[in-house]
């Protein structure tokens, strides 16, 4: 039995399969303003709002993919779809800025832009609508400028607004679903869900249950069940762990717990002491993907999915992370450097989690994140480059990480640049001098998103533009007449 | 108030914003006992069936059956022009084509069972490329020519000489909402079909054949469509087929609606197209003789490739005066899916060219591309090389110069310049193309429309017409038009959803012609039934009928407003004198012709014109770019519907500019499309909306012999983005020599970017240093 609230209303739904996802729920049940437009998270149109907290308790409406979640894990959850946004007869003043700016052409999208901006709208502490709040969004008919103009319409809540009450009953914290014994009678459900309300209990069930499949943001992994037709015995979900739900900032390292989703990342970097020891990270994050994933997508999900093309681990990588992987016996710390083992394989042992990610304070002065990809946004790389780079006061390396991703079967940490660039000046000699280095990191592949031709000068050019930026002195006429390496 | 010139939000808006619009798809769960259906795809680009075994998927849990060429009553074909598509086909001609269908009590059910089935095969050796087709000598159509002057001799005197061969990708329509088809069988066998279909009167045409049942027993309606951009015209019927076929033969309610990634495999897309140019000219930039040969890729099968290819070789002029041109035109036949109509039809293909050869005569003659152009505008007078007179030609150079103004273009050309000379890894370009798109579809006989225009005895208005509604604002427009023409409120005017019952044998929504023909046919039923209405308002009043006004629901005698009776008064007091209240309207264009043999005629009604002037920066290191800043002057005609035909231009544009640098669709070499999903195939997001987007509409523009005078304009704007195109490559080209041809893959990905920026470097390198490159 799952219980969850939908605009306002209980609702007690029997025997729910974790395959079944809350966009397929919504439908079937006549709710048909979420549209499926691609089953995979990337185009928004079946974007409805989760009333949640953030880290302090604030209460928070967050706009989620409903393709990309479980109905088992709606549990406990209040959900606003867009026939809850209004009444029948008034307009939500959001409603009614894409009406007047003809924000709408074919409408299909139109309910997930209405939610996105739900969100924004009641955004604590926003001044204007921020464009990137639709980065989730796809509309293929009106070219964005009258949506962008509607949203740039909207002022403040006015004062009797009923969402602002309503906001505040967001859920104190997600109640626990016990596993339950065996399937009812007559079960149509293919699948067990749990979702254990601490970490020993969590850690005990995976111990008990090495097979069962871990959910966490949900992005990847319902991507594989709605695309692939992956197919999972038993389903836990961390979502009620709390204690991976936690940031420390110590006085020699940031702990960052694995169960955070990268909104909340984002918003721990909105202290300006913070940005600026974790730039790297600030550079990153508004290029992951889009709002919407990342206000699901977690810290320990991206690095344990192991995907080479994962944009968090060339920047981690390239600070230096450690993680905490824990199990029922016990806690481990290993290098983020020596996590990922092969295409999809990680240091996991069975039963196994990511808790944690440490980064040592303090960390590299200087860090850049690039990402190559054929959209700047709500797109996944062709090629990721971090670097960070301390410099000594003679303006020799003293310590210089480069990580990239998209060019081998793994997130790829460049020790060989870091040994060959520490002690030399920071100039066009020693980068002459690194860039044949990179050549024997690794033999890109050719794909849909770029060819191998185009990754390898990419690895090259990404670095000549990392030291473009940080060289002290403007670099000289370095219009490379193209090597010999570079034709397509 | 008049209500035509109006900026009225969508006629559907608020259900689009509340969510309460409804589409084909979101009618199923309010209907008890429906079935759904899944495709048998088969893993080969080319292959013969040899069988099909379906018992394990048969034995599957709420498997129903499995739809094979067996079940068909009628015709086992859905092709709209030539017999050559079976809807169950023995050949495979294109990866993952469905063999089957299965039929299921859900969807997950029919998911699985499809996996169930076993489909013996042949492989045969596959072609999936133009160039293979042209190799292989496998075509759809025999060649195709349009040509005047001596355009031999006009190459050989030259004195200006180019030659080579440009590729464009294609496109996929990606629309929103996915095919989808909801079909019902009545107590009569008569099959009611809810399909997301551009061309309901051909969706009832092929479930007609396909079920062996007269057109009379199918009623095909279609609510509304979450985008279609030609995506929709044809390659809506077979989805309808099927699901009414599965009607017919369980007797139950059946959906069918495209997952993404099926909607991607099964369904054609933009052509891509193979252009081979000869080019001569003057060293002024006029050009003066043109010899362009065009491939496209038509597909498995021809669908409508062969007036997707007219239209490409009636557009390779552009908007340019070319006196000795010859174009030839072929389909290739290759094994991927069958191309179809998308936005421009065309028509963006074969402008792509000739933009494109302007650009390398405007490098090679080392003059601006902006002055070649203007240098060869048609003028007042001027015929194409199709034979027609160039209507309104001047609007072409009147439309450049005040673009030229409004967007600051002369000062904004020595910014750009200014900028690259100082700046070595970024580099910015600056181009402004312009756009003359022909209305009118190309076979004549589709311009014609239908309306039924309904009064009830309250004076409310019910209107049918045979256009359908995708989001371009048709239904806007034509409320807007009823209810100036019955001089009543839009409150009292409702469109309807279109239904092959209202308005028989109708022409597809297309070629941006669904206002100009279903406008004026509504325009035309309002007037029959406002003639009818006025001797009954003249004696109600004691006026003259030329005296009676009718205006926002009330009427009355010219000058006497405080006299005035309400429109139902008078509608009722009709009834009640047996006038009849309802009419139909009909339009066709007149005055169309064109004969295929000699490639000349008259096409078009008329032209759609405007310019874009775009900016772009481009990074050297990666070939990563940004839009800058957009400006659009359109002519629009007299606008029947400001706030709509902005987002058409807007919209349209930003389409282009994905179908020219982000969208790219990759093919392993087995035929099977890689990116077959929104997180591999990338359509514009937000951040492709440059932040500086200015758009005009051409004034004094009206059309005569338009309705309203007003002017398409759901395709035109599309192509405004190769200004997008032209402008990268003037930023690629400011990386190396001046004269240098910038040769630019499309779509222009920031790879593609990255590669031309490298071959003006090298060539621009051994320019410098000749010695050196030996």
């Amino acid at each position: 039995m799952t219980e969850f609230e939908i605009n306002g209303q209980t609702v007690i739904v029997e025997d729910v399969d974790p395959h079944c996802t809350l966009l397929d729920w919504l439908r079937a049940s006549g709710r048909t303003g979420a549209k499926e437009g691609c089953a995979e998270g990337e185009c928004g149109a079946c974007a409805v709002v989760f009333l949640s907290r953030d880290a302090s308790g604030n209460p928070r409406a967050e706009t989620v993919n409903s393709c990309l979640v479980s109905l088992a894990d709606v549990a406990g959850r209040r959900v606003v779809s867009v026939e809850g946004v209004s009444g029948p007869l008034e307009l939500h003043p959001i409603q009614q800025a894409l009406v007047s700016s003809g924000g709408s052409q074919c409408g299909y999208c139109t309910p997930g832009f209405v939610m996105s901006l739900f969100s924004e709208y009641y955004r604590p502490g926003r001044a204007v609508c921020s464009r990137e709040s639709v980065s989730g969004n796809l509309c293929r008919c009106t070219g964005y400028r009258p949506i962008l103009s509607a949203a740039e319409s909207l002022g403040a809540p006015a004062a009797g607004d009923p969402w602002l009450e309503r906001l505040q009953g967001a859920p104190e914290r997600l109640p626990s679903v016990e596993l339950a014994e065996r399937p009812a009678v007559c079960s149509r459900r293919e699948a067990q869900f749990a979702r254990p309300g601490s970490l020993g209990e969590l850690l005990e069930i995976l111990a008990l249950h090495p097979d069962a499949v871990l959910v966490a943001g949900g992005t990847d992994l319902m991507v594989d069940v709605n695309q692939r037709g992956a197919r999972h015995p038993l389903w836990v979900s961390i979502a009620a762990v709390s204690e991976l739900c936690k940031v420390e900032w110590r006085a020699d390292e940031v702990v960052l717990g694995a169960g955070i989703s990268l909104s909340e990342l984002e918003r721990e970097l909105e202290e300006p002491r913070r940005a600026a020891e974790l730039a790297g990270l600030l550079e990153l994050l508004p290029l992951f993907s889009s709002r919407l994933i990342r206000n699901r997508a977690t810290i320990g999900g991206n690095l344990a999915t192991a995907s080479p093309i994962g944009d968090l681990a060339p920047v981690l990588l390239a600070l230096g992370a450690d993680l905490t992987l824990a199990s029922d016996r016990g806690r481990r710390r290993v290098p983020l450097s020596s996590f990922f083992l092969d295409y999809r394989k990680t240091a996991l042992a069975p039963s196994e989690i990511i808790a944690s990610v440490h980064l040592q304070l303090p960390l590299p002065r200087i860090q850049r994140f690039y990402k190559l990809s054929k959209r700047p946004l709500d797109d996944i790389s062709t090629v990721a480059a971090a670097f960070a780079l301390d410099l000594t006061d003679d303006g020799r390396v003293e310590r210089l990480r480069v990580a990239y991703g998209g060019i081998a079967a793994t997130p790829l940490c460049a020790n060989a640049v870091e040994l060959a660039a520490v002690g030399q000046p920071w100039d066009d000699t020693t980068l002459a001098a690194l860039l044949p280095v990179l050549d024997a990191l690794g033999t890109p592949l050719s794909d849909h998103r770029g060819s191998a031709s185009y990754r390898r000068s990419m690895m090259r050019r990404l670095l000549e533009r990392f030291c473009a930026e940080t060289f002290a002195a403007p670099p000289l006429a370095r219009a490379h007449a193209a090597g010999a390496g570079d034709a397509p | 108030m008049k209500q035509v010139g109006r900026a009225l939000s969508h006629e559907s808006a608020r259900g689009h914003v509340t969510g309460h619009a409804k589409y084909v798809d979101d009618l199923w769960p309010l209907v008890t006992g429906v079935v759904h259906l899944w495709p048998v795809n088969v893993p080969h680009a080319h292959a013969r069936v040899l069988g099909i075994d379906t018992a394990r998927a048969l034995a599957a849990p709420g498997v129903l059956t499995v739809l094979t060429a067996a079940d068909v009553p009628g015709e086992n074909d859905i092709g709209p022009a030539r017999r050559d598509e079976p809807l169950f086909p023995s050949e495979i001609n294109f990866h993952s084509q469905a063999v089957a269908w299965v039929v299921a009590e859900s969807e997950k059910e029919a998911r699985a069972a499809a996996k169930l089935c076993e489909v013996q095969v042949e492989v045969l050796p596959a072609i999936c490329s133009i160039r293979e087709a042209i190799a292989a000598g496998s075509f759809l159509t025999e060649p195709e020519r349009m040509a005047r002057g001596d355009v031999p001799r006009a190459l050989g005197r030259g004195p200006g000489r180019l030659s080579g061969e440009i590729f464009v990708g294609g496109q996929e329509h990606f629309y929103l909402e996915t095919q989808a088809a909801l079909a019902s069988i009545d107590e009569a066998g008569a099959l009611f079909v809810q399909s997301s279909t551009q061309h309901p009167s051909e969706t009832q045409d092929v479930i007609g054949r396909v079920l062996g049942l007269p057109r009379h027993s199918v009623n095909v309606q279609c609510l509304r469509m979450g985008g279609a951009f030609g995506g929709k015209e044809v390659q809506a019927n077979a989805w309808a087929a099927l699901a009414a076929l599965a009607a017919y033969r369980l007797l139950r309610p059946a959906r069918l609606r495209l997952s993404r990634e099926q909607d991607m495999l099964l369904t054609g897309k933009r052509h891509p197209f193979l252009g081979r140019f000869d080019v001569a000219f003057e060293a002024d930039g006029r050009i003066t003789g043109l010899e362009l040969e065009l491939f496209s890729d038509g597909g498995h099968c021809l669908d409508l490739s062969a007036p997707v290819l007219s239209r490409a070789m009636f557009h390779a002029d552009n908007c340019y005066s070319i006196e000795n041109m010859s174009v030839t035109g072929r389909v290739c036949r290759t094994h991927t899916v069958s191309n179809t109509a998308f936005r421009g039809f065309g028509g963006p293909q074969g402008m792509f060219m000739i933009e494109d050869i302007i650009d390398r005569v405007a490098r090679r003659l080392r003059l601006p591309a902006d002055v070649v152009r203007r240098r060869n505008f048609y003028r007042e007078g001027d015929v194409s090389h199709y034979g027609q007179p160039i209507r309104d030609a001047e609007r072409i150079e009147r439309i450049w110069v005040q673009l030229g103004k409004t967007s600051g273009f002369e000062q904004r050309q020595r910014d750009v310049a200014a900028f690259n000379a100082t700046s070595l890894q970024k580099k910015r370009g600056l181009a402004m193309t312009p756009v003359k798109f022909g209305i009118s579809f190309t076979t004549a006989f589709f311009n014609q429309a239908g309306a039924l225009v309904l009064i009830y005895r309250d004076g409310s208005v019910q209107v049918n017409h045979g256009g359908t509604e995708m989001g371009q604002g048709l239904h806007t427009k034509l409320w807007q038009i009823a209810a100036d023409a019955l001089g009543v409120t839009l409150d009292a005017v409702r469109i309807m959803p279109t239904r092959t019952d209202k308005v028989p044998n109708t022409s597809a929504t297309a070629a941006s012609s669904g206002s100009d023909l279903n406008g004026a046919a509504v325009l035309s039923a309002c007037s029959t039934l406002k003639r009818r209405l006025l001797p009954v308002a003249a004696a109600l009043l004691g006026s003259p009928e030329d005296e009676i006004v009718f205006e926002d629901g009330r009427v009355f005698a010219r000058g006497q407003p405080d006299r005035a009776l309400g429109f139902a008064a008078v509608v009722d007091a009709a009834y009640l004198q047996r006038v009849p209240l309802f009419a139909s309207g009909y339009y066709r264009t007149p005055d169309l012709h064109f004969d295929k043999a000699s490639g000349k005629g008259k096409p078009f009604h008329y032209f759609a014109y405007g310019a874009a002037a775009s900016e772009v920066e481009i990074d050297g290191f990666t070939g990563q770019y940004t839009l800058r800043r957009v400006d659009i002057l359109e002519d629009v005609g007299e606008s029947l519907s400001p706030l709509i035909d902005l987002g058409q231009v807007e919209g349209g544009f930003i389409q282009g500019v994905g179908w020219l640098t982000t969208e790219e669709l990759v093919w392993s070499a087995a035929g099977a499309l890689q990116t077959k999903g929104a997180s591999t195939y990338k359509l514009p997001s937000l951040a492709e909306c440059p932040p500086e987007f200015r758009v005009d509409f051409l004034q004094r523009a009206a059309e005569p012999g338009v309705v309203l005078g007003s002017k398409a304009v759901g395709e035109p704007p599309l192509m405004l983005a190769l200004s997008v195109r032209e402008a990268l490559r003037e930023a690629v080209a400011a990386f190396g020599e001046p004269g240098q041809i910038v040769e630019l893959s499309s779509p222009s990905t920031p790879e593609a970017v990255y590669w031309a920026i490298e071959a003006v470097r090298r060539a621009g390198a051994e320019a410098r240093e000749p010695r050196a490159a030996q």
